[in-house]
Order: structure tokens, then sequence, then C-alpha cells
């Protein structure tokens, strides 16, 4: 398999266009260029530290602040799925937990997998942490879900003293820490996957390039 | 095949996994896929630039009208309220949480619209077969950074999973604005799979239309 490398070339990652290596900027769309971009790693633990940083609050602190009549009770992320599930919304229980509490361990627990990977130049599998990247990428962005559900019910239950919902500053420290590890994410270059297979195939199909279809 | 005796312009490189390949206009409804890492490069689809013109349309109608209408209705004990985009935005009033209030605007209202009106700005000229506007390509780079950014649809889950949620305080109920939203979540989805990104630049380097 040729790269763009192996021909002397950067390859734009947002427009797909080539150009001669040591060349800055792409031409056709503007974007920086970077044959591999060595910095890429630094920023993916950066963002990602922050990330977890912002998300030991967002779980200890209360999400929602509601108040009744009768009472006033704090409720966190995992709290708020533990009432749901005893007032029987089992899915919607489910569905918070795997978005709030699921999805950004996993998310940290991959990142940190693929970063670790490529600076160990582990061979295995390189479609299969590509996938793994591909997927971290797309889902990250539905943890928001949480943070939408603090603003809906904070604008809607206001019902003078019978009910009122506000939010609590997990709210602020749970988006913030999906907006980092989304950064995160988006930092990696997934061109370091591949560039230690390289080896492993065969030479003769170096150079070989076929026309794609 | 000898790929350096080739132009440069006639190359893609994989933006996943840096292989090269001589880019060759597959059929309208075929796909060229990477070989090595199976992202798809190319996938051209029959009048895709009139669709995602509509589509980009739908999406402005939609945002800009699900500001106006309320999301949800709660009564309870003879009090009832209801709730417009703009209340749930503006909710984290006062302090730190004015941030998420900003983010949340953002994020379900800015991001969207922006991305509909960046895309026609870019696409309406080389669909009707005009030159691309002056900064169309700035425009189309700035429309794909957005993308994971722009979250409406997630919103309307959002909304789903509210009204379950204080559905034992109050009676609550849909509103015309969770409708467009969920709309939102199936023209984001059209958009997404119609939209060739390598067709649209090969259009902006103003050798060919876009259809
Ligand atoms: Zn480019
Ligand atoms: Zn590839």
């Amino acid at each position: 398999m040729l790269t763009a490398r192996d021909a002397g070339l950067v390859a734009c990652t947002r427009c797909t266009r080539v150009w001669p290596i040591g060349q800055t900027h792409c031409d056709r769309c503007g974007s920086r260029l970077e044959s591999r971009d060595d910095k890429s790693l630094s920023r993916v633990w950066a963002w990602l530290a922050v990330g977890l940083m912002c998300y030991i609050p967002a779980n200890l602190y209360p999400m929602l602040v509601t108040k009744t009549l009768t009472s006033s009770y704090n409720s966190t992320i995992v709290g708020g799925a533990i009432e749901l599930m005893h007032g029987g919304a089992i899915v919607v229980a489910l569905v918070i937990l795997v978005a709030s509490v699921a999805i950004p361990i996993a998310k940290f627990v991959c990142i940190a997998y693929l970063a670790l990977s490529v600076r160990r130049g582990v061979r295995a599998a390189p479609g299969s942490r590509q996938k793994m990247y591909e997927i971290v990428e797309y889902i990250g962005r539905w943890s928001m879900i949480d943070v939408f559900v603090v603003a809906i019910l904070s604008s809607l239950v206001q019902l003078n003293v019978v009910a009122a919902i506000n939010p609590g500053p997990a709210s602020l420290a749970f988006a913030c820490s999906v907006i980092f590890t989304m950064l995160s994410a988006q930092a990696f270059d997934p061109r370091l996957i591949w560039d230690h297979i390289e080896a492993d195939e065969d030479p003769a199909s170096e150079g070989a390039a076929e026309t794609i279809r | 095949m000898n790929l350096s005796a080739l132009p440069l312009e006639d190359l893609i490189a994989c933006p996943r996994c840096d292989a090269l390949y001589h880019a060759a206009q597959p059929a309208a409804g075929e796909r060229a896929v990477c070989g090595r890492c199976h992202s798809v490069l190319i996938a051209p689809r029959r009048r895709a630039g009139m669709t995602i013109i509509m589509m980009a349309l739908t999406v402005t109608v939609l945002v800009l009208g699900a500001l106006w209408f309320p999301f949800l209705r709660i009564s309870t004990s003879g009090l009832q309220n209801s709730s417009t985009l703009l209340d749930a935005a503006l909710s984290f009033v006062g302090g730190p949480l004015l941030i998420v209030s900003l983010a949340v605007v953002a994020l379900i209202v800015l991001v969207p619209l922006t991305r509909a009106l960046l895309i026609l700005y870019v696409l309406v000229p080389i669909v009707f077969d005009r030159p691309p506007r002056p900064s169309a390509r700035a425009a189309f780079r700035l429309a794909e950074e957005l993308r994971p950014w722009s979250m409406a649809e997630i919103f309307a889950i959002g909304c789903a999973v509210s009204l379950v949620k204080v559905a034992d305080l109050a009676d609550i109920s849909f509103g015309p604005a969770f409708y467009m939203f969920a709309g939102l979540v199936v023209v984001s989805i059209v958009q997404d799979t119609w939209m060739c990104r390598w067709s649209v630049w090969k259009s902006l380097d103003g050798a060919e239309g876009y259809r």
C-alpha cells in the first residue's frame, strides 16, 4: 500500500487533496498540512486530562435541584437515573446511564488506549482500532443529552411554589467534560494507527497502488 | 499504474490512513472505498446537490420556527407552563452557569443554522452552473469543521427524556417545536448520506458543476 508520505506528498485530511511534502497550507481549502502531526498525541492527552478533571465534579455535584411544596432535593447524574429506575422508567434510566456514564468512561479508556497503542507501535488489528476511533468520534456528542435535559427541565418546571427545577453546578462541569473529550478525539491523527503496519506487509505490494472504483 | 506520474489533482489520499489512490469518479450510487481502512472516499449520488439544498433550506426553516413554538407543555394543579427553545437556553441565567446557556444556544441553534447557510452559499452557485462564490472554499471548510458541533437532533432526544423524567410530577405533552426537532433528526441524516465531499471539492476547483 503506497501512502501519500511514501510518495513524497502530504495529504490534506480535510479535503483529501495531496501536495508536495513541505507545503504548509492546502491551496484548495486552506487547512494546515501536516504529514504526521507530532504534536497530535500531546494535544490528545492534554484535552483528555482536562475532560477527565471535569468529569469528576460532574458526578459529585448535583445536576438538578428540585423544589416541590414539601421537599427540596439535589440529584446527581447517577442519583437521577436511580430515581427514574425506582419510578419504573427503566428504559429512560438506561439511556441516561449509557449517555452520561458508560459512554464518557468508555471514551476516556478508548482514547487513552489509542494514544498509547500508536506510541508503543502495537501491530495488532489496525482495522479494529480504526473502528474504535470512528465509534468514539461519532458517539461522543450524544453525551450532551443530559445537559439538554437539564436545560429543558429548568425552563419548563417553573410552577411557582408547587414545583421548580433548577440547574446544579454539575451541568457546567459535565458540558465541559463532553466538549473537552470531543476535542481530544478530534486531535487524534488516525494515520498514526496505520504507520507501524507497513513493515509487516508484503514488500512486493509496495508502490502497486490501484485505481479505486 | 505509477501514481507519481499522475498530476497531483488526479490523486486522492485517504484522510484516515494516508493511502494514496488515483481518484476516478464512480457512477452515481456507487462508492469508492479505501482498500486499507474501508473509509468511504467518494460516494456521488444523482441530484445530490438539489437534495442537499432542499435539506439546508428545511433546516433553516425548522430551526427558526422551533425558536418561537413551545417544545414541551406542562400542567399540574391548575398551574401550567410551556417552554420554548429560548426559555431553555436562558434557564441557566446568573453565575457561571450562564456559560452552559451560551453553549446550549450555540449547539442547537447557531451552529446548525450557520452550517445550513454556509452550505447554501457554497452549493447554490455550483448546482445552478454558476462560478463558485469567492470564499466558497473557506465556507465549505468551516461548514465541515462545524459538523460535529451541530446538535439539534440530540436536543430532540433530550425532549423525549425530559418528558419521562417529570411525568409523575405533572402532566406533560409535546409542543410543535418538538416535532420540528424530530424532523431535524431525519433531515440531518439525509444531508449526511447525500453529501459527497470529494465531489463538492472537485466542483469548487471549477472544473465541473455539482449535480
Ligand atoms: Zn485541503
Ligand atoms: Zn484509508
